[in-house]
């Protein structure tokens, strides 16, 4: 059998199986999702909201377990879309510090949902593949959710680009502009929740943040261009969730592994392609993004 | 340059206070814009210049006191370049078409947007670097950047936070003229600078603050030696060359540390 012939062979055996067919096709979808919402959390220096908001959603997802299998996605997804919109009030209120305020609110959610999965065990996943993903046990509504979080947040950035970037590189002067600033990022993060619950069976929630945030850094080392990162970005996570999830398959460790894997050796290439001074075009990405405070008390503004 | 302060007033700001977390910066502060303003805020490092431009935007909600703005005021505001990230992945062309927030605003550009936008970078004299990235210019036409993403709006009221800071003594003469263009065209102007003799004495109207309004008037009425230790806290020595005042930075006898 000559090489090609053989090469062949390996990348359709595994697609004999229904699993894997439905795990492909998750962890591709699901790769481009992240990286695709990533380049808007990276360029806002809010990775460190990513990585804390797929820990909070763990713990709605526990105690969503404890009620009902039904219940998980559901639940996680109140729990999360809460944590999200806290934590963005928290960011541009300064009640307490961002930093501070986050890592309380998402560990602690995060050892919750540890404590209830030890202490009750789970109706839904286990332990192991929450954290670390797994393409076992894909269920057709998970893929229904995830082609639906994807299409909605497409449209989201479809029908209201322009403002979401202008928020996104200088949320003042957008406002200034006559942009709807706390909507529009209230909007993203509702996204961002959305889209960490719908890939977090597959990537795994310790592993959803380092999807946000590999494709868009490797694709920023490559252009300059916002257009053309959001499309980079977007492909480079589909690719690692296709060959993450083959070399999960051949490797038989779990999903969310092998992808994050996959971007990372993305990375050290695209590095070896642009050179170290690529990086300096990353410089400033995990940067917090914080408005300056606002002023208190009631404002008298008319027209 | 035109008279400044006879037209219909545009945006009022009466009696207010305004400042961050229950720290006033601004107290009691009346400050009204008319519709041929060409004004320059004056004042030292943390006098209240930004927090000021800050609040005519509505980005500042003031602790007391009202802010009044003509129906339909559309504003725009160029930023000081120091706080911009220019690491931001986008070109000259994508930035100025951020301003275009109002109807359709797909990804890709319609016709109309690109004319537009081409136009406004000709307009400015920076067409030949539309598909730049922004760091890759200089500061002058980083300025003028922003001053096309500000005019792609078609705002009543351009608010620039000290557009001539970092730029050297040509891009600053090129910024005056280009300022005073759009002033005659109709635009009416607020901005800050720090820079006593390179702007504000080109001005036709200056205000100065220290955490209230110190002085109102003309270059002449406001840049003197009473009005500016008022303001600045030092007495500095006013000279007039050509008709025009100009400040000497006597080092010797004034500033945070005197100079032996």
């Amino acid at each position: 059998m000559s090489t090609s012939l053989l090469f062949l062979d390996t990348l359709t055996g595994p697609l004999q199986y229904a699993f894997f067919q439905k795990g492909l096709v998750i962890a591709t979808i699901s790769g481009a999702l992240l990286g695709f919402v990533g380049v808007y959390i990276t360029l806002r220096g809010m990775s460190y909201i990513g990585h804390g908001l797929s820990h909070a959603i763990f713990g709605g997802f526990a105690a969503a377990s404890l009620v009902s299998a039904s219940f998980i996605y559901i639940g996680a997804g109140i729990w999360g879309i809460s944590s999200a919109l806290a934590i963005n009030w928290v960011t541009r209120k300064h009640r307490i510090g961002a930093d501070a305020a986050i890592g309380v609110i998402t560990t602690a959610s995060f050892a919750l949902g540890v404590a209830l999965l030890s202490y009750y065990g789970s109706s839904g996943p286990s332990f192991d593949n929450a954290l670390f993903g797994s393409i076992y046990g894909i269920s057709p509504d998970q893929i229904v959710m995830l082609i639906g979080v994807s299409v909605a947040t497409a449209a989201f950035v479809f029908f209201r680009y322009r403002s979401l970037l202008f928020t996104t590189f200088d949320p003042e002067v957008a406002a200034a502009s006559g942009v709807n600033v706390a909507r529009t990022e209230a909007m993203l993060m509702l996204l961002l929740s959305l889209s960490i619950l719908a890939t977090l069976t597959v990537i795994g929630v310790t592993l959803v943040a380092a999807m946000l945030v590999i494709p868009a850094v490797v694709a920023r080392m490559i252009t300059d261009s916002f257009g053309r990162m959001l499309v980079l970005s977007t492909g480079i996570g589909a690719s690692c969730g296709l060959v993450g999830m083959y070399l999960s398959y051949f490797a038989g460790v779990p999903s969310g592994t092998m992808i994050v894997l996959t971007g990372a050796t993305v990375f050290c290439l695209a590095l070896a392609w642009q050179g170290w001074r690529s990086l300096a075009r990353t410089a400033g990405l995990d940067d917090h993004h914080e408005d300056a405070p606002e002023a208190v008390a009631s404002p008298t503004r008319s027209t | 340059m035109t008279a400044t302060g006879v037209g219909p007033v545009i945006l009022k700001l009466d009696n207010i206070t305004v400042g961050y977390e229950h720290a006033p910066v601004l107290r009691d502060v009346s400050f009204h814009v008319h519709s041929d303003q060409f004004t320059g805020i004056v004042g030292p490092s943390g006098s209240g210049k930004t927090t000021l431009l800050r609040t005519l935007l509505g980005a500042l909600r003031p602790q007391r006191g009202t802010v009044t703005t003509k129906a339909g005021l559309r504003m725009a505001y160029v930023p000081q370049l120091e706080t911009v990230n220019w690491n931001f992945p986008v070109t000259v062309f994508e930035c100025v078409l951020m301003a275009r927030t109002e109807g359709r605003q797909w990804p890709r550009a319609s016709r109309a947007d690109k004319t537009d936008v081409a136009a406004m970078l000709d307009r400015l004299g920076i067409a030949e670097v539309a598909q730049r990235h922004i760091r890759q210019l200089s500061g002058g036409q980083q300025q003028r950047m922003f001053i096309a993403r500000a005019l792609l709006s078609n705002p009543d009221l351009l608010i620039l936070d000290e557009p001539t800071s970092g730029v050297d003594v040509s891009t600053r003469h090129d910024m005056l003229h280009l300022l005073a263009d759009l002033h005659e065209d109709g635009i009416s102007i607020v901005l800050s600078t720090h820079d006593l003799n390179g702007m504000a004495a080109h001005l036709p109207h200056l205000v100065t603050i220290n955490g209230k309004i110190i002085a109102d008037g003309t270059p002449h009425e406001v840049i003197t030696s009473d009005v500016l230790e008022r303001t600045f806290g030092a007495r500095l020595e006013v000279l007039e060359h050509l008709g025009m005042p100009i400040v000497i930075d006597d080092y010797h006898r004034v500033g945070p540390r005197a100079v032996s």
